[in-house]
């Protein structure tokens, strides 16, 4: 290979590109995709492929306004990941618009009004899930019964009519639902014993019914990033600790009143912020303790959130307030210097 | 043998791509018809001539000085007649010329007479490191140091530790490995000197463990020299940058150089293999260094190897001896792929730092615009200095210095993982020679301004004390004038006074 003229040493590159990332985030989330549509329906995927499409089209449109080049940064893959990332967090029959606002949200104000690629400091689909949950509170909290348990299963056509047309053609049992998380709190509120609301149909063997194994799933794409070392190991563990910390001393002093740490660690957004959205690395802290820091701060807000906060999830809110914090926690995280003189 | 007592941070494992130029023995360029030795090929000051132009020379006379403190003899590779004195181009990443003797050959190669020392322990320590200065000895693995100055402990420090360093962590590199497998004997001579010069008793021949042939081949000299007591050979990991001074210290011992500090303020020296080699031959043998062995390898190279050249050498020389499917006037690196620098000319003579000439790497770095940094911390955990590449990235793209300072962008060992590892593919390394190149230069300029100021008060000083000086003689010179008008007047006014007196 002839050697081209890079202007200084080192004249070697290593092989990992930003698409490259991008590309095995992706893989990584197939297997909880593939859950959440045998728990949930195929609404799931029309929402992938709709906010895909919106996002590629939104991100041209923003990189031609900006006269940035389109191909480099369209193909970098990470519109699609925001994207996919947005959609899976969202109810599976939400209705279109609802994905829409999320993402032209998500791309043109928190993407690339602060400059694009590398510039936002709050992670776009976060920011679009909490627009959305804050403006749409009843289309973000209904979630469909777990579909694969049920007697007459969502098909394809009746997700189709139901996103874009809002109606559905087949009797289906019931529409709505509570997440288990927003099951839980409700339950706790109503003064219920956490041990027994979990005995509830809705619920699984240690978290929700679905849900459980969605939140599996996501951990083991994860740990397969972890292997691939598309991330580090820093922000999931820590993450997951600060919530197991404090839902355990909690759970220990007030098993009354309660859940487990077990159903907060398979609930909800738990392992798909862990290892998908916490580790974005534009958004996260950058240095080794930093990143400590910052994946307990997201544990224990979640669980804040979560238990003494007004909405089911905290998983949104606590990775935005600890994206605030980023450069602060990298400030005084820097690691010590070799031959650094005490 | 001795184990690791340490790791750095960061690095990389990185095909060594070293097989290539191991195929066969160190090889002996043919002699050039024209030596191009330039001045400079050491840090410091430059060397002086002492040989005119028409002069007749012998191989391994001197024909330069050193220059003050930091600086070291130079001396004829062969035998010939000096035809130049002037500049010429050098081997520089900008390019530069630089005052070149220029020795046309006669062929026969004669050497000069040879003093080799018997027994050096009869010399003093002092007289060693004349020795190796008077030999043009500087320091090999590329830094080209003067070595005598590193045989000097100083009064107040004791030298704990010798590390020899056989690392080669450098991708395609291969001279040291060459010459541990090939003289294995020269290097322990040397090193015995080195010893005796640093009275030191720990000696460490620190030799990654890609290099299983030089390992145990070393093991086999040394254990032949029963008299190299405490002499011990350490296996190190591969992992780039394990050859770099410092990294290398914190893996034999564990220990860290102190910011903006020497490996002697903690008791180690450091010298590289073919340095030892090189002393080994200019005391034992009477041979100063005018030679090197340079690795010639790279995907473009067809004949890859390792060869001993004569300083001066021309590089085109070399490069068609071995023969490459280069373009005219392509670039190639001098120097191994993550830390050399691209020479377009081949023009250029070997000098003696001149380790490895790349021609075409594996896995080049592309040529495509760098995408946007995505903070992905890649760097940071690379840097076997614990920086963070990306902070100094920001500052020193917004030109601010003293955040760039402050982020200890000084520490940069410039050994390029950052860049390496880096998915948007941003030059980090050279946004931070940049940042450097800046700082240095308004350091410069502060001091030049500092120096302006303080002459421009000295002037006015000087200005005000003249005027003052004239002031005072103008008024002095008044005084004097009004004294002696007074005087005047008064003589007058004696001399008329009598008529007055009458008159009135």
């Amino acid at each position: 290979m002839p050697l081209r003229s890079r202007l200084s040493s080192p004249f070697l590159s290593g092989m990992n590109r930003v698409t490259l990332i991008m590309a095995q985030l992706l893989l990584a989330l197939i297997p909880a995709i593939i859950a959440l549509v045998y728990f949930f329906g195929p609404g799931v995927l029309i929402n992938i492929v709709l906010a895909v499409v919106i996002a590629l089209v939104t991100e041209a449109v923003m990189l031609k306004l900006r006269h940035r080049p389109i191909k480099p940064f369209l193909t970098d893959g990470s519109a699609i990941v925001t994207a996919v990332l947005l959609a899976i967090a969202l109810p599976p029959l939400a209705p279109w618009w609802l994905t829409m606002v999320g993402i032209l949200f998500a791309i043109i104000f928190a993407k690339h009004l602060y400059g694009g690629l590398g510039y936002n400091p709050f992670n776009p689909a976060m920011v679009a899930y909490v627009l959305l949950l804050i403006s749409f509170p009843l289309e973000m909290t209904t979630w469909l019964p777990i579909s694969a348990f049920s007697d007459a299963p969502i098909e394809f056509d009746s997700a189709f009519q139901m996103i874009f047309q809002g109606q559905l053609t087949t009797a289906v049992d019931s529409l709505s639902g509570a997440t288990p998380l927003d099951a839980m709190k409700t339950e706790i509120g109503l003064l219920h014993v956490p041990s027994q609301v979990i005995q509830q149909p809705l619920f699984g063997h240690f978290g929700g019914k679905g849900w459980e194994w969605v939140n599996i799933w996501f951990a083991i794409g994860g740990l397969a990033l972890l292997y691939r070392r598309v991330i580090s190991w820093h922000i999931p563990v820590a993450m997951l600790s600060g919530l197991l910390a404090i839902s355990l001393i909690t759970w220990l002093l007030a098993p009354e009143t309660t859940a487990s740490p077990l159903f907060h660690l398979v609930s909800g957004g738990t392992m798909l912020g862990a290892f998908f959205i916490a580790t974005d690395p534009v958004t996260a802290a950058t240095t080794v303790k930093g990143r400590l820091v910052f994946g307990a701060g997201v544990g224990l807000l979640t669980y804040i959130i979560r238990v003494w906060g007004g909405y089911p999830d905290g998983i949104a809110f606590a990775i935005i307030v600890m994206n605030m914090l980023v450069p602060l926690i990298d400030y005084y995280t820097q690691p010590k210097v070799y031959g650094a003189v005490k | 043998m001795s184990t690791v007592a340490g790791s750095f941070p960061g690095g990389l494992v990185l095909n060594g791509q070293k097989k290539r130029s191991t195929q066969t023995p160190i090889r002996k360029t043919p002699l050039s018809k024209k030596l191009i030795l330039p001045l400079q090929q050491h840090i410091g000051s430059e060397s002086i001539p002492i040989v005119s132009v028409g002069d007749k020379v012998l191989k391994g006379q001197k024909i330069a000085k050193a220059d003050g403190h930091v600086s070291v003899y130079l001396h004829a590779p062969s035998s010939g007649t000096i035809s130049a004195i002037d500049e010429q181009p050098i081997p520089h990443p900008s390019g530069l010329s630089g005052l070149c003797i220029t020795i046309e050959t006669d062929g026969l190669d004669t050497w000069i007479e040879h003093h080799p020392i018997a027994d050096y322990t009869q010399l003093s320590e002092h007289d060693i490191r004349q020795h190796v200065r008077e030999a043009g000895i500087v320091g090999l693995g590329g830094a080209g140091f003067p070595s005598f100055i590193k045989l000097n402990p100083g009064v107040h420090h004791h030298v704990e530790t010798l590390i020899i360093n056989g690392v080669e962590c450098e991708p395609y590199i291969t001279c040291d490995d060459m010459l541990m497998r090939e003289r294995a004997d020269g290097i322990l001579d040397g090193i015995e000197i080195i010893r005796f010069a640093l009275r030191v008793k720990n000696c460490v021949i620190a030799i990654e463990d890609n290099k299983p042939e030089a390992i145990s081949i070393m093991e086999l000299a040394l254990a032949a020299r029963p008299e190299l007591t405490d002499t011990t050979i350490m296996v190190v990991p591969t992992r780039y940058p394990a050859g770099s001074e410092k990294q290398l210290i914190q893996v034999v011992t564990g220990k860290q150089v102190p910011s903006h500090g020497l490996p002697i303020d903690i008791g180690i020296v450091c010298h590289n293999v073919g340095t030892a080699y090189a002393i080994g031959r200019a005391i034992k043998h009477g041979e100063p260094l005018i030679s090197r062995i340079v690795t010639v390898t790279g995907t473009d190279v067809k004949h890859a190897g390792n060869f001993e050249t004569l300083f001066g050498t021309p590089m085109h020389e070399l490069l068609a001896f071995c023969e490459t499917t280069r373009e005219p006037n392509a670039p190639f690196i001098l120097g191994g792929p993550m830390m050399g620098y691209n020479l377009s000319g081949d023009n250029l003579p070997v000098t003696k730092t001149a380790n490895c000439i790349l021609v075409g790497v594996d896995a080049a770095a592309p040529a495509e615009k760098p995408l946007p940094c995505i903070r992905c911390g890649e760097c940071a955990a690379a840097c076997p200095a614990s920086l963070l590449p990306q902070q100094l990235y920001w500052y020193a793209r917004d030109k601010d210095l003293e955040k760039t300072r402050q982020y200890n962008l000084f520490d940069c060992i410039e050994c390029g993982c950052c860049s390496y590892v880096c998915p948007s593919k941003i030059p980090l390394v050279h946004y931070f020679r940049f940042a450097k190149t800046e700082t240095m230069n308004q350091e410069l300029e502060a001091a030049k301004s500092d120096q302006a100021r303080i002459r421009h008060e000295n002037r006015l000083a000087r200005q005000q004390l003249e005027q003052q000086e004239k002031e005072e003689r103008q008024r002095q010179r008044k005084l004097a004038l009004a004294a002696s008008q007074a005087a005047k007047e008064k003589q007058e006014q004696a001399a008329q006074s009598p008529s007055d007196g009458t008159e009135s």
